[in-house]
């Protein structure tokens, strides 16, 4: 049983925010702000438990596979050395700083080219997994696309007739996209609602 | 004063709300309304989901990077109500499904959906806080820390749902190497492309805010999902209008809007 008390707080907090969207009115705008803050404050100690929760896992991992899992202690190993180095340093210390950017952003762009290459495979692959003429279509408008986008193509917007072809080319992904994110904007409009009708409630009580 | 904009929102609001509410009275009194369109994904993933129940394998439902404070958080909001309809249609499988999430929030509400959905379902002895784990909290560490979820679980079905970047392409490609079933829905416009090439079945736009209703959650979801479509026919309507109105000025010269 869901406790009812745990979902009027949540409706009306809820509504006061939205009514604070609304109705521009000074009490409800500082009290908007007051909640929005509390929801700062919450939302990084959650991130705090979630880290914490993150260890707690991949050491129990690591008993249970017996040193078997080399991942969970260089993750356990890196997480004790990046906070001590934090908690020495300040998260905003240059040194501090540096030495994390120069672990990540190396580690991250490794990523980045291995997606490089697992995309090329996925688009390869993507006639035969789906079958219609939708692949075809997406596959032509990503290499249609990449070559405009490109520049390569040596078509000005002042050539007569394919310059304004190619204008009108430019501007079907954008009616796409807006298309799209009409869509989504209506979903989190109904999805938004469920949780102000306390239909939806992400919490327990 | 409210503005126009501010008008049209609460409008928005206000006739979206009724027709949910009234849609969901009319369900429970048993008035039964025209069916959904079929979406085919969503049946393959029924069938992937008793096929793995069957088999003792593992559900993945993966929700994402959203901050519950963002704009974009409503895709991880329908990937919590995914999770806790998956939880209670997998609760007699050996495995119980396991969620990753890219936020800390996320992380807490995902173990709690799944701890309210064990006690509802008197299977309380199920539930593992560790069922509920956040992955990472960038982008990519997130990807890296789901995957080997995917690898070494014993997952056979993983529900990508959420807000994602062209990232979570490793995460399928992990999915497909595993010969696991995947099922993505983003609301970021690069993760839809990528999902397209790279999952097993991809549902694009608001279809991502159609699956609680499609998974049979509760009348309040099929009705939202009416007042989705209502909406959305509203909004042609209007960007109809609008183009006509802007024919008739260009046409005659006289300005109406």
């Amino acid at each position: 049983m869901r406790s009812p008390l745990a979902a009027a707080i949540a409706i009306a907090l809820g509504l006061i925010v939205l009514a604070g969207y609304f109705f521009p009115l000074p009490i409800l705008l500082n009290v908007r702000t007051l909640l929005l803050g509390w929801g700062v404050t919450l939302l990084g100690i959650a991130t705090l438990v979630g880290i914490a929760n993150l260890v707690v896992v991949h050491w129990r991992k690591m008993r249970r596979n017996g040193g078997k899992d080399l991942y969970s202690p260089v993750l356990i190993l890196a997480f004790l050395l990046t906070f001590a180095a934090g908690v020495w340093f300040t998260p905003a210390h240059p040194q501090y700083q540096r030495i994390v950017t120069a672990i990540q952003v190396p580690v991250e762009t490794s990523l980045l080219a291995l997606l490089a290459v697992t995309l090329a495979f996925a688009s390869l692959r993507l006639v035969q997994r789906r079958k219609g003429w939708m692949p075809v279509v997406f596959l032509v408008s990503a290499v249609l696309f990449l070559l405009l986008a490109s520049g390569m193509l040596p078509v000005s917007t002042n050539t007569p007739v394919l310059g304004d072809l190619f204008a009108f080319l430019n501007r079907l992904p954008l009616a796409g996209a807006r298309g799209i994110l009409l869509g989504v904007a209506l979903g989190s409009i109904t999805t938004g609602l469920r949780i102000l009708l306390g239909a939806d409630r992400p919490y327990s009580g | 004063m409210m503005t126009f904009e501010s008008l049209a929102g609460l409008a928005i609001i206000l006739v979206s709300t009724a027709v949910m509410v009234i849609g969901a009275l009319l369900a429970r009194r048993g008035k039964r309304s025209a069916p959904f369109r079929p979406i085919p994904a969503l049946a393959r993933l029924r069938q992937a989901m008793g096929l793995g129940v069957e088999e003792g394998k593992r559900l993945h439902i993966t929700l994402g990077k959203a901050s519950i404070l963002d704009a974009n958080n409503a895709s991880a909001l329908v990937g919590l109500s995914t999770l806790e309809r998956v939880a209670q249609m997998s609760m007699i499988s050996d495995r119980p499904p396991i969620a990753t999430s890219g936020d800390g929030a996320l992380a807490l509400l995902s173990q709690d959906a799944l701890r309210a959905t064990y006690q509802r379902g008197n299977a309380a002895e199920q539930y593992d806080p560790d069922l509920g784990r956040l992955a990472g909290t960038t982008a990519f560490s997130y990807t890296a820390g789901a995957m080997p979820v995917v690898h070494d679980e014993q997952v056979m079905v993983n529900v990508i749902v959420g807000n994602f970047g062209p990232e979570v392409a490793l995460l399928t490609e992990a999915s497909e190497q595993n010969n696991a079933f995947s099922l993505a829905a983003s609301d970021s416009l690069p993760a839809q492309a990528v999902l397209y090439a790279t999952a097993d079945e991809a549902l694009i736009g608001e279809e991502l805010f159609a699956i609680p209703a499609y998974l049979n959650a509760s009348p309040i979801h099929q009705s939202s999902l009416r007042a989705q479509d209502l909406l959305r026919w509203l909004l042609v309507l209007a960007m109809i209008v609008g183009m006509l109105v802007k024919l008739i000025e260009l046409f005659t010269g006289a300005t109406i809007l």
